[in-house]
């Protein structure tokens, strides 16, 4: 079946979103989104849609199901709270892409900037080349493979988060964040996540980071890393 | 008994030395619940002149005086039409027990007003138990998920709070059950923060997007409110009335907590009484007054609290604290154990600890056992039944048929200072400093 066409230049995105969260078919197309926010954001069925162009903020936002794909570039907090489903993004992304996301794959085949992934709770995140600085800041569950560099400040306060970066961490990491083995299960994971991806690289040139946990209990004498 | 030649300091007083021990030998800062203890300029500073030949009062126990109030008519589709004034502010399931939550519906429910989820998520109970149920979005995002957003009544994007303006939160390990720590995705046992910024907005201009990502994925139905802590509560009223909040709630520096700093609570903020004018100054400034509305909260007790807060321009209040009085926190009857505890009936407020002889703010299944959510929601309806009948008996005699038509004109002030910060005379003057009169 063909997909239905939603045209931004001439519908509004209240439109789009309200058929999508009632949709009717099973596969969509987003034509000139132009930057607009909020777009297929709030999705819960496995539908698959496709947006040509440029998204603003939020772009599939809570999204719990689909299988989002943006032909393009994104504006700050793609996918942001995702519960399951794919988002992927085939240019860069900009400030906090996957933030607070419960679940479901988001990818990100050019950059990402500052803060992805903060407070992760579930999230897989893959990032085809570099992330920004205080990427993962509170990061709580799930994956972010960074297959180029990673900012500044990685990993700050992070709870249970594993993070994999194949390029350099610039600066120092964050407080709590340490590097840690990469043992055979990490590298399956990597592989695992990379194929999902669908992107191709050697899983054995990742480092892992995650939290060293010294401040899981607040204590008077960690004071100089609060 | 103290001797007649012993003279406490003002500045060093029993409290302050008894702080300074503490700090000395724990090595830590007092990180406790309940709001601040210190005295401040309130409602209690303000009276009502009540009707006289000039002013005709409404016969007591005959003629009609209403309380309802709508809320959130400015973009939402389903506004909340709320039957009493008094809302109950938001508290977390886990600062909370499960039982206490519940109560605080059924209490709601029976008269017909909304209660408030906190950081933690939407529990079962309280969806189940609560007819309107307003769902925070806080910085943590901890248990958000659309579902639950589309099963709430209204949306809560909070900045901040009274109790800790700019300040985050921690939640600390003694309460984290497995139960906790499954909603908020992260091991039991440790101490949970919560932050004090959004992730994926700063300022003005991305909280406007972030309200209409919230609106979007709620097919615009729900009311969405924009809390704040007062600190600057004319600039943050006309801020979130940009962004395209429906509903501003200003929490002054009385507002409860569950666990926080006593530097914070006591120093940070500025009073309820101080923060009123300035938020309905903004909405007016905007044209916006009643269409916006305004809810305040931060110490409110009483009814003559409700009377003020509405005379002074608010549409609604909220409680924390007293609910919780209500439902049978400083209850007596725990007298031997809040002395175990190092504190009395009436002065204890170690909410952050889990160990609340009343069952209300722990997450011990012994403890929270003790409070039968049936009987404590029936107590916190009372009450909000005798409060709003007290705002009711005061809006009469001063001849107003529905609370919200209370005025500035009602009130004078007992002081200066809350002359000065309400913006109504002083008793017995014309004289409202700073007003050039």
């Amino acid at each position: 079946m063909d997909p239905v066409v939603f045209d931004l230049a001439t519908a509004a995105v209240r439109e789009l979103n309200a058929e999508l969260h009632q949709p009717a078919a099973d596969r969509y197309e987003v034509r000139n989104p132009r930057g607009a926010h909020a777009l297929v954001a709030g999705v819960a069925d496995p539908v698959i849609i496709d947006i040509y162009g440029t998204a603003g903020y939020y772009a599939a936002g809570m999204n719990d199901g689909a299988t989002i794909t943006i032909h393009g570039t994104v504006s700050t907090g793609v996918a942001e709270n995702m519960m399951s489903g794919t988002v992927r993004v085939t240019g860069n992304a900009s400030q906090s892409a996957g933030a607070t996301g419960h679940g479901g794959l988001l990818v990100i085949e050019g950059s990402a900037s500052m803060r992805c992934g903060i407070s992760m709770k579930g999230i897989d995140i893959v990032v085809g080349g570099d992330i920004g600085p205080m990427s993962a800041f509170m990061a709580q569950a799930g994956r972010l493979v960074v297959c180029g560099d990673a900012g500044h400040g990685l990993g700050d306060s992070i709870y249970e988060a594993r993070l994999y970066v194949r390029g350099q961490v610039k600066g120092a990491l964050g407080a709590d964040c340490v590097e840690k083995p990469m043992r055979e299960e990490h590298v399956e994971e990597v592989k695992e996540l990379l194929t999902r991806a669908g992107l191709d690289h050697d899983p054995g040139e990742f480092r892992r980071y995650g939290s060293a946990r010294a401040l899981y209990h607040f204590q008077a004498g960690n004071s100089g890393a609060y | 008994m103290t001797q007649p030649h012993l003279r406490e300091s003002a500045t060093f007083d029993r409290a302050t030395i008894a702080d300074i021990q503490r700090a000395a030998r724990t090595g830590v800062y007092d990180i406790r619940g309940f709001g601040a203890k210190r005295r401040l300029p309130h409602f209690d500073d303000l009276l009502f002149l009540g009707a006289s030949i000039s002013r005709y009062p409404l016969e007591g126990y005959r003629e009609r005086c209403d309380t309802d109030v709508v809320l959130g008519d400015r973009f939402a589709r389903r506004p909340l039409h709320l039957q009493i004034p008094v809302t109950i502010a938001g508290m977390s399931f886990g600062a909370l027990s499960a039982q206490a939550k519940e109560a605080l519906g059924r209490g709601a429910s029976e008269v017909g007003t909304s209660t408030t989820t906190g950081d933690g998520g939407m529990t079962a109970e309280e969806r189940g138990q609560s007819t309107t149920l307003v769902y925070q979005y806080l910085p943590s995002r901890y248990g958000m998920n659309p579902a639950d957003l589309r099963k709430a009544d209204a949306i809560e994007v909070v900045i901040g709070q009274g109790a800790k303006p700019g300040g985050g939160g921690m939640l600390l390990g003694q309460k984290i059950s497995e139960r906790v720590a499954g909603m908020r995705t992260l091991p039991p046992g440790i101490d949970q923060r919560s932050a004090c910024r959004h992730p994926d907005w700063t300022g003005p201009d991305d909280l406007a997007i972030k309200i209409q990502e919230l609106r979007e994925i709620t097919d615009w139905e729900k009311p969405v409110y924009v809390k704040v802590g007062a600190s600057r509560p004319y600039y943050d009223t006309k801020l979130a009335v940009a962004a395209g909040a429906d509903v501003v709630v200003v929490d002054g520096m009385q507002g409860g907590t569950a666990a926080t700093q006593d530097v914070f609570i006591e120093n940070v903020g500025i009073p309820t009484l101080a923060a009123v004018p300035n938020a309905v100054a903004a909405l007016r400034d905007l044209g916006l007054h009643r269409k916006v509305n305004l809810i305040v909260s931060g110490g409110i007790r009483t009814g003559a609290d409700v009377a003020k807060a509405l005379a002074l321009g608010a549409d609604a209040v909220a409680i924390g604290t007293a609910a919780l009085v209500a439902l049978g926190d400083q209850d007596p009857q725990h007298e031997a154990e809040y002395a175990a505890l190092g504190s009395a009936a009436g002065f204890y407020d170690d909410y952050q600890d889990g160990r609340d002889p009343a069952g209300i703010t722990t997450q011990d299944p012994a403890l929270a056992a003790r409070l039968d959510p049936v009987a404590a929601g029936q107590r916190l309806a009372n009450y909000l039944r005798v409060i709003t009948m007290e705002a009711q008996a005061i809006a009469r005699a001063c001849g107003k048929s529905h609370v919200q038509h209370l005025e500035p004109e009602d009130l004078v002030a007992l002081t200066i200072e809350a002359a000065a910060m309400a913006r109504v005379p002083l008793a017995g003057t014309d004289w409202i400093p700073g007003q050039g009169q």
